[in-house]
C-alpha cells in the first residue's frame, strides 16, 4: 500500500502548497524573463509591463474572441516581443540607470493605459478571464525555457550578450553589432514576459492594473539578484526561494507582514553585499 | 479662468514639495553618479516621524520639524555607511549600490510599517494654525504659504551653501572629479557622507511637507513620490538642483492641470510619464544637465 500512500502523501501536498507551486513556475519564468535582458547588460524595469501586455492580449483573446488557450500564449509572446522591439531601437541607446529609468516610465505609461482602457477593464481588471493553465503547463514552459536559456549561452548569440555585458565598447569594436544585440535580449525577454503573464492572467482568472507596476518591475531585480545572474538557474532559485519565503517564515511562527517585508529586504542587502553572484554561488565553484 | 488660475497655484505649492525631494535625488547622482532609491523611504520616515513628535511627544511642529529633518540626515548617513560605502570599490558599483539601497529601503519601508503601523495616519487639526484668504476668487492658505517659504528657503540656503561655503566647494570638486579632489586634500569620504546627510534631511522635509498639506502619511507614501522624483530629476537633468527645482513645479504644474483639462485623475501621471520618456529619448541631458549619457 506504500505507493497509495505516496499519491495520497502527494495529492495533499498539492492540495495545500499547489497555488505557491503554481506561483512559483510563474516567478520564475518572469525572473528569467529579466534575466536575459540582464545577461547582456541591459537594466530593464519594463518586464513587469510586457508581462502585462501578455496578459491582457491574452486575456481578451479567449474571453471575447474564444481563441484556443495556446494560440493566445503564441501571440501575448508575440505581442509583447513585438512592442520590446519597437520600444527596444530607440531606447537600448540610454544606458545604465538612464535604460531603467526610461523602462520604467514605459511601464507606467502602460499601467496608466491599462487604467483607462475600456477593453482592459480598468482599474478594476480583466475577469472573468476562464482558468485554462495548469501546473503541468507552466513547469513545461518553464523546463523549456531553461533549456532554451542554456542552448542560447553556448551559442553565437549568447557570447555576444555576454561580450555585450563585459564590455560594450570593446564589443563592438570588435564587430559585434551591439544595437542588434541589446534589442534582441530586450525582446526575448518581453517575450518570455508576455507568456508568462498569459499564463498567471489564466490562473488566477484576473489581471489588474496594480499587478505590473514598479513594485512588479523591483521584485524581479530582486529575484535575479538573490539568485544570481551568472546562470540561468540563478533567477529560478531566487523566484522559488523569495516566493515561498513566506510560507518558510509561517514555519517558523512569523506571521507578520512587516516582518516578512524587512526578512526580503535585508536577505537582499546581505546578498547584495557578500554574495554579489547571488546564492548559486554558494553552491558552484564556478567563476566564470 | 479663476478655476485655472487656483490650478496653477496649487500646481506650484506641489511642485515645490517635488522639487524639494528631487533635490536630494540629483544632490547625490550629481556627486556619485548613483541613484539612491532609499530616498523615497527617507521621505516617508521623516513625515512619520514628525508626526510622532507632534503627536505622541504633544511637540510644536516648529520643533517637531528641525528634530525630523535632523533624524532624517542621520537615516542618510546610515544610507551611505550601509549601502554605498562598503560597494564602493566593485566594478559594477553603480548598480549594485542601485540594489542594495532598493533593499535599504524595504528595510526602512518594513520598520515603518511595523513601528507606526499600516493605517493612513494624519497630523492633528491643531497642528498648525491655517488661515484662509480669498483673493481675487483665488483660495490660498496660510500653510500653502508656509510650505512654499519653507522650501525656498531650504532650497536658496543649499544653493548659497554650494556656491559659497567651504564645505559646498568640496562637494562639488568632488562631483567634478573625485580623484583631482582626493589629490587637493578633500576629505572625499566624509564629504560623500556629509551630502548625503543633506540629501536625506531634503528628502524627509519635502515628506513631512508633504504630509502637512495633504494631512495624510501612510508607509507606502514614498511609492508614487519615488517615481515622480526620478521624473523631475530627469526632466531637469541629472545632477542639476536649478532643474530639479524647475523640474519639480513644471511636475506638479502638468499634475494639476492634466486633471483640470482631462476632468478625471486617471490621466494625471500619463501626460508626466509620457513627457519623462519623450526627454529620455531626445533629450537625454534633459533641460539643465551637461552630461553625456547616451553611448558615446
Amino acid at each position: 500500500m506504500i505507493p497509495m500512500d505516496l499519491n495520497h502523501i502527494f495529492t495533499q501536498f498539492y492540495a495545500v502548497y499547489g497555488s505557491l507551486i503554481n506561483f512559483i513556475g510563474i516567478n520564475s519564468l518572469l525572473a528569467i524573463s529579466l534575466y536575459v535582458t540582464l545577461s547582456a547588460g541591459q537594466l530593464s524595469l519594463g518586464n513587469a509591463a510586457f508581462a502585462g501586455i501578455g496578459g491582457y492580449t491574452a486575456g481578451i483573446l479567449t474571453m471575447y474572441l474564444n481563441v484556443p488557450y495556446i494560440v493566445a500564449l503564441f501571440a501575448a509572446a508575440l505581442m509583447s516581443g513585438a512592442i520590446a522591439m519597437i520600444l527596444g531601437f530607440p531606447v537600448l541607446r540610454l544606458r545604465g540607470v538612464f535604460l531603467a529609468i526610461a523602462t520604467l516610465a514605459f511601464g507606467e505609461v502602460v499601467r496608466i493605459l491599462a487604467i483607462n482602457l475600456q477593453i482592459t477593464g480598468g482599474a478594476e481588471g480583466l475577469t472573468p478571464i476562464p482558468d485554462k493553465t495548469q501546473a503541468w503547463m507552466i513547469f513545461t514552459a518553464l523546463a523549456l525555457t531553461g533549456y532554451f536559456m542554456a542552448v542560447l549561452r553556448r551559442s553565437r548569440i549568447g557570447w555576444s550578450f555576454a561580450s555585450i555585458r563585459e564590455d560594450e565598447t570593446a564589443a563592438k569594436a570588435m564587430g559585434i553589432n551591439t544595437t542588434w544585440y541589446k534589442t534582441l535580449a530586450f525582446t526575448i525577454g518581453a517575450m518570455i514576459a508576455g507568456l508568462a503573464g498569459a499564463m498567471s492572467a489564466h490562473l488566477n482568472y484576473i489581471i489588474t492594473p496594480g499587478e505590473f507596476g514598479f513594485s512588479a518591475a523591483v521584485q524581479l531585480l530582486i529575484f535575479n539578484i538573490v539568485g544570481g545572474t551568472r546562470v540561468w538557474y540563478g533567477p529560478i532559485l531566487g523566484a522559488a526561494l523569495l516566493t515561498a519565503l513566506p510560507e518558510i517564515l509561517r514555519g517558523f511562527g512569523v506571521t507578520a507582514g512587516p516582518v516578512r517585508m524587512g526578512v526580503n529586504g535585508f536577505i537582499l542587502l546581505m546578498v547584495i553585499l557578500f554574495l554579489p553572484n547571488g546564492l548559486v554561488s554558494l553552491f558552484s565553484h564556478n567563476k566564470d | 479662468m479663476n478655476l485655472f488660475a487656483q490650478q496653477l497655484i496649487n500646481g506650484i505649492f506641489i511642485g515645490s514639495v517635488y522639487g524639494l525631494f528631487a533635490i536630494g535625488y540629483t544632490l547625490v547622482f550629481g556627486v556619485l553618479d548613483i541613484l539612491n532609491l532609499a530616498h523615497a523611504a527617507v521621505f516617508t520616515l521623516g513625515g512619520l516621524v514628525a508626526l510622532w513628535l507632534v503627536q505622541s511627544a504633544e511637540m510644536s511642529i516648529w520643533v517637531a520639524f528641525p528634530l525630523a529633518t535632523l533624524f532624517s540626515g542621520i537615516l542618510g548617513l546610515i544610507i551611505n555607511a550601509v549601502a554605498f560605502v562598503p560597494l564602493r570599490h566593485r566594478p559594477d558599483t553603480y548598480f549594485s549600490g542601485l540594489i542594495s539601497s532598493i533593499a535599504l529601503a524595504i528595510v526602512f519601508e518594513s520598520a515603518a510599517i511595523g513601528i507606526f503601523g499600516a493605517r493612513t495616519v494624519r497630523f492633528p487639526i491643531s497642528t498648525i494654525a491655517v488661515h484662509i484668504w480669498q483673493i481675487a476668487g483665488v483660495t490660498i492658505t496660510s500653510l500653502q504659504i508656509e510650505i512654499v517659504m519653507i522650501a525656498a528657503c531650504l532650497m536658496a540656503g543649499l544653493t548659497r551653501f554650494l556656491r559659497r561655503s567651504r564645505s559646498g566647494k568640496a562637494i562639488r570638486a568632488v562631483a567634478e572629479n573625485e580623484r583631482a579632489a582626493r589629490l587637493l586634500g578633500v576629505h572625499v569620504d566624509g564629504i560623500i557622507a556629509f551630502t548625503f546627510f543633506i540629501s536625506s534631511a531634503l528628502g524627509g522635509a519635502a515628506g513631512i511637507l508633504f504630509g502637512l498639506y495633504f494631512g495624510a502619511l501612510s508607509p507606502d507614501m514614498g511609492r508614487s513620490i519615488e517615481l515622480k522624483g526620478l521624473a523631475v530629476i530627469v526632466l531637469g537633468g541629472m545632477g542639476s538642483i536649478p532643474g530639479a527645482i524647475i523640474g519639480g513645479i513644471a511636475f506638479g504644474l502638468s499634475e494639476v492641470l492634466t486633471v483640470a483639462i482631462s476632468g478625471t485623475s486617471n490621466l494625471r501621471d500619463a501626460v508626466a510619464f509620457t513627457v519623462l520618456f519623450a526627454i529620455l529619448l531626445l533629450r537625454p541631458s534633459g533641460l539643465f544637465g551637461r552630461r553625456q549619457i547616451r553611448e558615446t
